[in-house]
């Protein structure tokens, strides 16, 4: 066993020692980059990698005395996860990219190096960014990473389903009480007649028994994407907290779920669970939307490439999601987040990292990663030109939703997972009417509340 | 012990080494690491703080635990209990002398050959509540059809369903242990008159009842560690969707332990877990005293 131990550890050691040597023979600073992203955007985020690695070479070709950075990026699934045992095991990367909402977590956990310093020394600062982007890396007053490619919301719609309904395809619903008007108009169901025969019917039917009607196409569904049900309380002026008070309760909050349950009443329970239940996955043909199911649902900036994809020719718009006609000002209340570059704690080439995540600020170096990535610039300034070139119609909307003071990112806590999957199960109940909004969000109250206190005392005990 | 006694001792350790290295690295660490955490405040990323027992306390008191414990109770008995009758009927029809017999024990084997993914996503598919297969044969005998996986009393049964479709490998087994019944008991019993229900019940299951155990026990141990089906089958956001009937056990785990970074308290989920899993092979292993026969 003695024998075993000594092996594995010889050759750990020369796994170790391996890395710098190189380094040492070759000259060259090696960045590790934990990038999440597959596919056409983690290939845009590999051409960055390749222009600054470029620009190193180049640099240490003018100054032979200089050592570039080769930032060496590899694509991680489940960063989440991953990173969390790497960072455990004191071997994180030197550069990850993660989701805006692990922020708080891992910042109030010790996992991630604080940037303040360095982004003030460099010259960034807020006003280069749209406020929100940069926001939602601080965290306590403190800069952990800085954007990417940011993601924002708003409501899309079918205009074949529009016009075949007889609504105008160019406008999409102005405040929330039209897209439940719509919603009713844009419903559609395969009647069973007493004589046997079939007929398609459209509005909710609410005198045939869910037995001899099959709902065929829904206007609009609050539970569908499942992603953001527990948003809904934002479009009725509500928050998830309040400082350290956790708000699912929140008469906002209430108001939202029973709007929530309002569709499961109009169109049957019965009749929606069958409905949902033939949805394919979202990256698919069967996705709802894309196969002409559902004639209008929220979706972020990504749906265009999902519609080239699966649903090429299909007619489409988007628009901020509408308000209750009594607050006007609400209108494009949507979820904004943002990718974010961090530099865990451990971190071997902190400042090399550093060097990598600046050049990634850079306006053109960010416009060619946003436009890769198909998504909008977090940054300040944005070149005409980035515009032109963009193949999604609706950028600029995208970029004006995610800037809006009505958009809302998730909560800054540690527990801001087990907050979404709770507010998720919620709205399922009450959507399948099995628990009053009241009921299903004290359980939410309850049990959110004494997570959030506990989370909180971790992080004051270990800053004792 | 003599010289000769030792260096044996020594040769057979040593051939043992990669296993007790194994199993000491893999398994008993890990599991005597897990003990400590579950007596600490441990987010993985912060030194873990010993807080005694009051993972365990908050553990009993929390609703989701319970939820998911019912949850996984729910899925390992009823696939345990479907998924030996249909392997055991599979194993008894393929031991009979038909033609084609070959083909049917491929046929029957081959869907446990079939990753638990792709599985899954085609059970997806199947179950759709609008022109899903399963309910548009289910029509044809005048029965409509639940929503499956989106309605939250029928997402557990169509779980469960889906897993006897996997039944070849347990099947396997009893076909073995069928084959090894001796003719002359068979002869014997019908000697003495007995149907084939009585050849069943009196021979065949008394004979093959180790490798029923050997199958059960198995099962209920796979049963509890259900994960992958309820995270593909109804929603990769962990949230056990519809309204939490398909949160199993080791799903509440993993998240607890990697999405929220409780990973003392996911370490106690996960030693109550083991007591469980203990605690019901314990008692199989003393039933099986009554109906488990070895004897030749």
């Amino acid at each position: 066993m003695r024998l075993a131990s000594a092996f594995c550890a010889f050759a750990l050691l020369c796994s170790a020692c391996g890395d710098s040597q190189t380094e040492q023979s070759t000259g060259v600073r090696r960045v590790l980059y934990w990038e999440k992203w597959t596919d056409f955007e983690g290939e845009a985020m590999g051409r960055v990698v390749d222009g600054f690695n470029a620009k190193e070479r180049e640099h240490a070709k003018a100054d032979p005395g200089y050592r570039p950075i080769e930032v060496e990026m590899v694509i991680v699934s489940s960063i989440e996860q991953k990173l969390l045992i790497a960072s455990a095991g004191g071997n994180p990367p030197d550069v990850a990219g993660i989701y805006s909402y692990m922020t708080a977590g891992y910042a109030d956990k010790g996992a991630l190096t604080d940037l303040t310093g360095l982004a003030k020394t460099s010259g960034i600062e807020r006003s280069q960014y749209v406020g929100r982007y940069y926001d939602l890396s601080m965290h306590r007053s403190k800069l952990w990473g800085l954007p990417t490619t940011p993601a924002s919301v708003g409501l899309h719609w079918n205009k074949r389903l529009f016009r075949e309904a007889g609504l105008d395809p160019e406008k999409p619903p102005q405040t929330l009480e039209e897209l439940d008007q719509m919603a009713e108009k844009l419903t559609r169901w395969e009647v069973t007649l007493s004589s046997g025969e079939t007929q398609v019917q459209t509005g909710y039917l609410p005198d045939v028994p869910s037995s001899r009607k099959r709902l065929l196409q829904a206007g609009f569904l609050p539970t569908e994407p499942t992603w953001w049900t527990y948003g809904w309380g934002f479009a009725f002026g509500g928050k998830l907290l309040d400082g350290d008070k956790v708000t699912a309760l929140s008469p906002e909050n209430l108001a939202a779920y029973e709007w929530v349950a309002s569709y499961s009443k109009n169109l049957g329970v019965d009749s929606v669970q069958r409905f949902r239940s033939g949805f394919g996955s979202f990256a698919s043909a069967q996705n709802p939307f894309l196969s002409g199911r559902l004639a209008m649902e929220i979706q972020g900036v990504w749906m265009y490439n999902f519609i080239t994809k699966f649903a090429d020719g299909m007619p489409w718009g988007a628009a901020p999601f509408p308000a209750p006609a009594a607050h006007p000002e609400r209108r494009g209340v949507a979820n904004a987040e943002v990718d974010s570059l961090v530099i865990p704690t451990g971190s071997k080439h902190a400042k090399e990292a550093w060097e990598f995540i600046r050049y990634t600020q850079k306006q053109e170096v960010m416009e060619q990663l946003c436009l890769g990535q198909r998504k909008h610039t977090p940054l300040a300034q944005v070149s005409e030109e980035f515009y032109a070139k963009h193949p999604n119609p609706y950028i600029r909307l995208f970029r004006e939703l995610g800037a809006s003071p009505n958009a809302w990112s998730a909560a800054k806590t540690g527990v801001w997972n087990e907050y979404a999957r709770e507010m998720s199960t919620a709205a399922d109940k009450v959507a399948n009417l099995n628990l009053t909004p009241t009921e299903a969000l004290t359980q939410v109250q309850n049990r959110m509340q004494l997570s959030y206190d506990r989370d909180r005392a971790i992080f004051l005990r270990r800053q004792r | 012990m003599r010289a000769l006694e030792r260096r044996k001792l020594g040769i057979g350790l040593l051939f043992c080494a990669p296993w007790l290295v194994g199993l000491s690295v893999f398994m008993i660490y890990p599991l005597l690491a897990a003990l400590y955490y579950s007596l600490c405040d441990y987010s993985v990323l912060l030194p873990p703080v010993f807080v005694g027992l009051d993972n365990y306390v908050e553990l009993f008191q929390d609703r989701l635990f319970w939820k998911s414990l019912w949850n996984t109770s729910f899925f390992a008995l009823g696939s345990v209990a479907l998924g030996t009758v249909m392997a055991l009927t599979l194993a008894i029809l393929l031991n009979s002398k038909v033609k084609g017999l070959t083909f049917y024990r491929t046929a029957f084997f081959l869907p446990s050959l079939m990753p638990l993914v792709a599985g899954s996503i085609l059970w997806f598919t199947m179950y759709s509540g609008q022109g899903g297969i399963i309910n548009t044969l289910l029509k044809k005998i005048y029965i409509d059809g639940p929503a499956w996986l989106t309605d939250p009393n029928w997402a557990k049964p169509a779980i469960i369903f889906m897993t006897a479709w996997g039944a070849g490998n347990a099947m396997v087994i009893f076909l073995a242990g069928l084959q090894d019944v001796p003719m002359s008991l068979y002869e014997a019993s019908i000697i003495d008159g007995a149907n084939w229900l009585q050849r069943l019940t009196n021979v065949t299951i008394p004979m093959i009842s180790p490798v029923i155990y050997f199958n059960v026990v198995m099962g209920v141990i796979g049963g509890f560690q259900a994960f992958a089906q309820a995270l593909i089958m109804t929603g990769s956001t962990g949230v056990g969707a519809p309204e939490q009937s398909t949160l199993f056990y080791v799903l509440q785990l993993y998240n607890v332990g990697f999405m929220d970074l409780r990973m003392g308290y996911a370490s106690a989920m996960a030693w109550v877990l083991f007591i469980i899993i203990l605690g019901l092979t314990f008692a199989a292993t003393q039933l099986s005293k009554r109906w488990v026969t070895y004897d030749r």
